[in-house]
């Protein structure tokens, strides 16, 4: 009896410091909220509460003011094309260190060479990569951000996808090269189809990477029909300084995608983006 | 055409030499070298090289020797940098650290909820870091926001913006960025603590030890390498911090918020010093590498990281 009054009492403690915390930040997201329905004439007289009167046209102004169609479509595009051009690569480097060569040196020195990079901080490498960018006239242009956003992204995804690989039974490759699969076929017939949850988990990762990133973004994109969101949101806050209705608008039309994912694949998003934490 | 197979013999040795496997595992990962050679591993080494030259990006590169790094450490700008990247390395260390070990530690003992709060939690961390300063760049704005509410109840003193004062705005910056970022350390030290041997805490209960015992004697023992790692990715990630003190203050007022990558930054792309920002990266990647082989000393010698 005694023990369980403890427990209970200590339940209720533990929920009243978790709930404490868990305001901090659900309080200030709803700020944001709360703002992108307000109408202008509010924000004087009711700065943090919910609007009187809701405004949900401001959504619809955001959009058209600030082109979001276009803007979407531009993140949407860097995304995909990442996507493709990331997980393409990545999963032939992990096929190559999991499967075909699981114990040579190339093994090793490729995984400390990505370790290494992975540990980079990009300020080192982002002038020369600027002015190299400039030579080759991919300043400014969607594929020159893919690329980069794609090696950026490429040690992580190589490790994660490796991993994996690395667990499908030996057997069925055996199997397939009994039956005169070659390489290429050992990879996209049967690593590849073997493997979905852990591109599941990896393209979560990197999607919300890229749908994110800034430094890179606002450094190498200046022409502005190819600005993604976060780019046009930074130039978006400066020029609309005041006019917190419209950018609360813009800034939740960003994060909505990446909340749905993120509500529907909470444990992958989860798995993925502390993996590197597990593996040290 | 002779010239070609005089030329190519040399290949055809080497191709026979290599086994048939061999070769092709390294046309497999051919394209991720290629990309990040490109990207990452060719830009960094001349960002080492260009570090001794006085370059502006187009004109001569004439070799300088160390003047670049000696400007630097006479340079008022860099050193202020330095030691905020100094504090924000400490303040990151020991709030959100302290946050986190706390929240993940209360989870682990309630089963209600806990999905909720988790993802609460975590949910700042997925959230772009232009979409996070707009949220405290209002709460935090000298008229509209918290300091229009103070205003309003009458709380006259704190209705100013910590953003724009020049004691606060480091520690202002350095709050918004650690506001998104705890509930990532959440995940990691409560993942850790669900892989503690349950038959601890029984024994802990019945010994009837308090809830800070159990954590002090159980728990954190148990989560220590996960702890050092989460120490380990807070010292490297401080160095190259960006994105909150470009967005929310650009460094200022008067550089009170000024951190080295931002410093590096306005070097690079607005005065286009390419030597003096070279120096500063390497010396950024010097400090990170000094760091991880400080950790990987640590490991040889038998600690358990």
């Amino acid at each position: 009896m005694r023990i369980s009054e403890n427990k209970l009492r200590g339940a209720v403690s533990n929920h009243i410091i978790l709930m404490v915390l868990a305001l901090t930040i659900i309080l200030p997201i709803m700020v944001l909220v709360f703002n992108s329905i307000k109408p202008d004439e509010e924000f004087g007289i009711n700065p943090l509460g919910f609007p009187e009167k809701v405004r949900v046209m401001n959504y619809y102004d955001a959009f058209v003011i600030g082109n979001y169609a276009q803007v979407m479509m531009n993140s949407l595009l860097l995304v995909t094309g990442t996507l493709i051009m990331c997980l393409t690569f990545s999963s032939m480097a992990a096929f190559s260190l999991a499967v075909l060569n699981p114990n040579g040196k190339a093994t090793i020195l490729i995984g400390i060479y990505l370790l290494v990079g992975l540990s980079i901080p990009a300020q080192l490498f982002i002038l020369p990569l600027f002015i190299i960018w400039k030579n080759l006239h991919l300043n400014n242009t969607v594929i020159g951000l893919i690329l980069i956003y794609s090696a950026l992204n490429a040690p992580f995804a190589v490790f994660l996808i490796r991993s994996y690989m690395v667990q499908l039974p030996r057997e069925l490759f055996e199997a397939a090269i009994v039956e005169g699969a070659s390489t290429f076929q050992l990879f996209t017939r049967v690593a590849l189809p073997l493997s979905w949850p852990v591109f599941l988990t990896t393209g979560l990762v990197v999607s919300l990477a890229v749908w994110n990133e800034f430094l890179f973004a606002v450094t190498f994109i200046h022409n502005e029909e190819f600005k993604p969101i976060s780019t046009i949101l930074y130039s978006f806050q400066n020029r609309r300084e005041e006019n917190y209705a419209l950018i609360s608008a813009a800034s939740i039309m960003m994060a909505a995608p990446l909340a749905i994912l993120f509500i529907l694949f909470q444990r992958n998003f989860i798995a993925g983006l502390t993996s590197g934490g597990t593996k040290g | 055409m002779e010239e070609w197979s005089r030329s190519a013999a040399p290949f055809i040795v080497l191709m026979k030499n290599l086994s048939n496997k061999e070769m092709t595992s390294w046309i497999f990962l051919a394209p991720v070298l290629f990309i990040h050679l490109l990207v990452v591993a060719i830009p960094s080494l001349s960002s080492l090289a260009l570090c001794f030259t006085d370059w502006n990006g187009f004109g001569k590169i004439n070799f300088v020797g160390f003047e670049n790094f000696l400007e630097l450490f006479d340079d008022r700008v860099f050193k202020k940098a330095v030691t905020h990247n100094l504090i924000w390395t400490g303040l990151f260390l020991t709030v959100p650290i302290a946050l986190a070990l706390l929240a993940a530690f209360l989870l682990t003992g309630v089963k209600r909820f806990q999905m909720f709060y988790r993802f609460v939690f975590f949910f700042p961390y997925i959230l772009a870091s232009i979409v996070n300063c707009l949220i405290w760049k209002y709460l935090f704005h000298p008229i509209h926001g918290l300091a229009a509410f103070f205003k309003d109840i009458g709380w006259e003193s704190l209705a100013t913006s910590p953003l724009t004062t020049k004691e606060t705005s480091l520690y202002a910056v350095a709050f918004v960025d650690g506001w998104h970022f705890w509930g990532f350390l959440v995940v990691i030290y409560i993942t850790a603590m669900y892989q503690v041997d349950e038959s601890l805490y029984e024994a802990a209960d019945i010994e009837g030890a308090s809830k800070w015992q159990t954590f002090r004697y159980v728990t954190f023992p148990s989560i220590r390498p996960m702890f050092l790692f989460s120490f380990l990715i807070i010292i490297i990630w401080s160095v190259p911090a960006f994105d909150y003190v470009y967005i929310l203050t650009s460094g200022g007022p008067a550089y009170s918020s000024e951190v080295v990558a931002n410093f590096m930054y306005f070097e690079a792309f607005r005065n286009m010093n390419v030597g003096y920002a070279s120096a500063v990266g390497a010396l950024m990647f010097v400090y990170v590498f000094t760091i991880l082989g400080f950790f990987w000393t640590l490991r040889k010698l038998g600690w358990e990281i």
